[in-house]
């Protein structure tokens, strides 16, 4: 009986206070997780945030020693004169028109491909699959310079053609990411097709695809971004200032001697948000597509 | 015909894009690479064969190729080290059921991974002026004389691994994917064992996240061989040949100096230490094996 009643004492001596004191330390943990959080959320739109104001300043305010944090007005017309006295629209068109054809090449040839890399059995398509991946990590400075006199002997070296012909011959990570999703659709649904007299294409086009309407989206996302963002391709491939992207074109500015910062931080504003709208509205698939490619293991 | 051979005929016709696109853009270059790299080309005039005197001259006769491999090597052992440690800690505190506000913080991480290098320079050129810039004005509020960053051979490389810290969302995306994937119930065990937080992050989440962790340091091995465009654009390279990276230096040979054969060497000597990099990470990840 005594026993019984010594049993409780710990768990009576647990009660309130200690269980209070318990909640005290993890609300304190949390706040110091807060913290250190919001410091580094901080720091991370610090640099976003400069760029912003700065597009809004005017020379001197940009160049101020000590730094004016605010602009004393909204320069709009840092933006205004940036469209216009940049060929920033005919660089938009070109960059346009780059990504455009790279993700019609990149959807078309890499769902065709992880189609056949996932969908159908035969002999050596594992060990062909291996060599697949085994040419993701290739660093471009390794291909680079035959490429470049593949290309000109080709006469290509001045055209769109080198960044755009590419595409539509596969690329081991979109392979890989579509892969990866195709073998999750059960073998039963090509197999009725099948039987129904369907052909190999036809399960693919009609079937597969418009089932892969997600991983195809991520395809779509990243093709874009890496089209826009792309700055050593365009460098090396496009000797006509005419053909310039927005990269490429940006950076030859910049590096003319006493640049006209304003209107490049204008410029680098314009040139940043239509990519993070595109984020905003489609992120889960930005996410996705990150996650899937470092996690599957 | 039997249906093995049908598939493997339909196999082939599906993956065909690839196969040309391996031959032509991957397989021809890089055999031409290595003819390259034992010529003397500069473009204009046939290649001159010349053994392997570019690999010769790299390796005993060219102090700037070991600076460059120098100043590579800085940006993995330090660079590399403190980019996967700030990523890692950043993940481990979003990794908390009672953190509101999650999808808010993993989209502020991200967003700067979505900033065209340009842009990207362009942005941390002024961030990172001396005198009007906003890191060093806030150093000078807690009594620091920032330093000269871009300007300064001392400063240079550690303002490109801050770059660096910046751009690196996407690692935090991933390790907080893996961190979601560890049973809870290991964390429950330890607990009634008496772990602090401490311990519950060197005894499971470090082992549990091993995996992803070499995943991401060999893959960002690699992609600092490659890194090209932001010292290319910021720096040129200087000062003082403080920046001047492998990819740049590889770059600089190639189109600025028309030393064809020679940038091929680099190239090789690249794809050599590529290479060992995807059999390790072959070795270690079993993410490349038939299936997932």
């Amino acid at each position: 009986m005594s026993g019984h009643v010594r049993s409780y004492p710990t768990s009576a001596g647990i009660t309130p206070s200690k269980v209070r004191s318990r909640k005290r330390t993890e609300r304190l943990e949390l706040a110091v997780v807060y913290a250190i959080l919001i410091l580094f959320a901080l720091a991370f739109i610090l640099p976003f945030l400069w760029l912003v104001l700065g597009s809004f300043k005017s020379s001197t305010e940009l160049f101020a020693n000590p730094p004016v944090w605010l602009p004393s007005r909204l320069h709009w017309e840092n933006y205004a004169t940036g469209f216009t006295e940049f060929p920033f629209l005919l660089y938009l068109r070109n960059t346009l028109l780059i990504a455009a054809v790279n993700i019609v090449g990149a959807v078309v040839s890499n769902t065709m491909i992880a189609y056949g890399f996932s969908r159908i059995d035969w002999k050596y398509r594992d060990g062909v699959f291996v060599l697949v991946l085994a040419t993701m990590m290739l660093p471009f400075q390794v291909t680079m310079i035959p490429l470049f006199i593949l290309f000109q002997k080709l006469g290509w070296i001045g055209t769109f053609l080198p960044l755009m012909v590419p595409a539509f011959f596969g690329n081991p990570y979109f392979i890989f990411l579509l892969r990866q999703f195709f073998v999750g659709i059960p073998k039963e649904l090509s197999q009725s097709a099948k039987v129904d007299g369907a052909s190999e294409f036809r399960i693919y086009w009609q079937m597969i695809v418009p089932l892969s309407m997600p991983v195809v989206t991520t395809v779509m996302i990243f093709s874009f971004t890496h089209a826009w963002g792309d700055f050593i391709g365009p460098l090396v491939f496009l000797s006509d200032n005419k053909l310039y992207t927005l990269s490429l074109g940006i950076q030859q500015i910049m590096s003319e001697n006493d640049p006209r910062w304003p209107l490049l931080l204008a410029v680098g504003v314009s040139m940043t948000l239509p990519v993070i709208v595109i984020f905003f509205l489609l992120q889960k698939y930005f996410i996705q597509g990150i996650t899937f490619s470092g996690i599957k293991g | 015909m039997n249906m093995n051979q049908k598939n493997t005929i339909n196999g082939i016709l599906f993956i065909l894009p690839w196969i040309v696109g391996f031959l032509a853009f991957t397989a021809y270059p890089l055999v031409s690479s290595f003819y390259y790299s034992l010529t003397d080309y500069d473009i204009i005039n046939a290649p001159v064969f010349v053994g392997f005197d570019n690999y010769k001259q790299l390796f005993t006769g060219d102090s700037l190729f070991y600076k460059t491999l120098g100043n590579t090597l800085y940006m993995i052992f330090v660079g590399l080290t403190v980019i996967t440690l700030v990523t890692l800690v950043v993940a481990i505190l979003l990794n908390n059921r009672k953190i509101k506000g999650l999808s808010f913080f993993r989209a502020v991480f991200f967003l700067p991974t979505l900033v065209p290098f340009v842009i990207l320079s362009i942005l941390w050129i002024w961030v990172l002026q001396p005198d009007s810039g906003v890191v060093n004005t806030i150093l000078g509020w807690l009594g620091i004389d920032g330093p000269g960053w871009f300007a300064s051979p001392t400063w240079s490389k550690p303002a490109f691994i801050l770059m660096g810290i910046w751009g690196a969302g996407g690692s935090i995306i991933i390790y907080l994917a893996g961190l979601q994937g560890i049973p809870e119930s290991l964390y429950e065990a330890a607990a009634i064992d008496g772990a602090s937080a401490f311990g519950k992050v060197f005894h499971i989440t470090i082992p549990m996240l091993r995996p992803v962790i070499l995943f991401n340091v060999i893959t960002g091995i690699i992609g600092t061989f490659q890194s090209f465009a932001e010292a290319f654009i910021i720096t040129e390279g200087g000062p003082d040949g403080s920046t001047t990276f492998y990819s740049l230096y590889l770059y600089q040979n190639a189109f600025q100096y028309a030393k064809m054969g020679y940038a091929s060497a680099m190239a090789w000597i690249l794809l050599v230490i590529a290479l060992a990099f995807t059999l390790l990470l072959f070795k270690v990840s079993n993410r490349f094996g038939s299936d997932e």
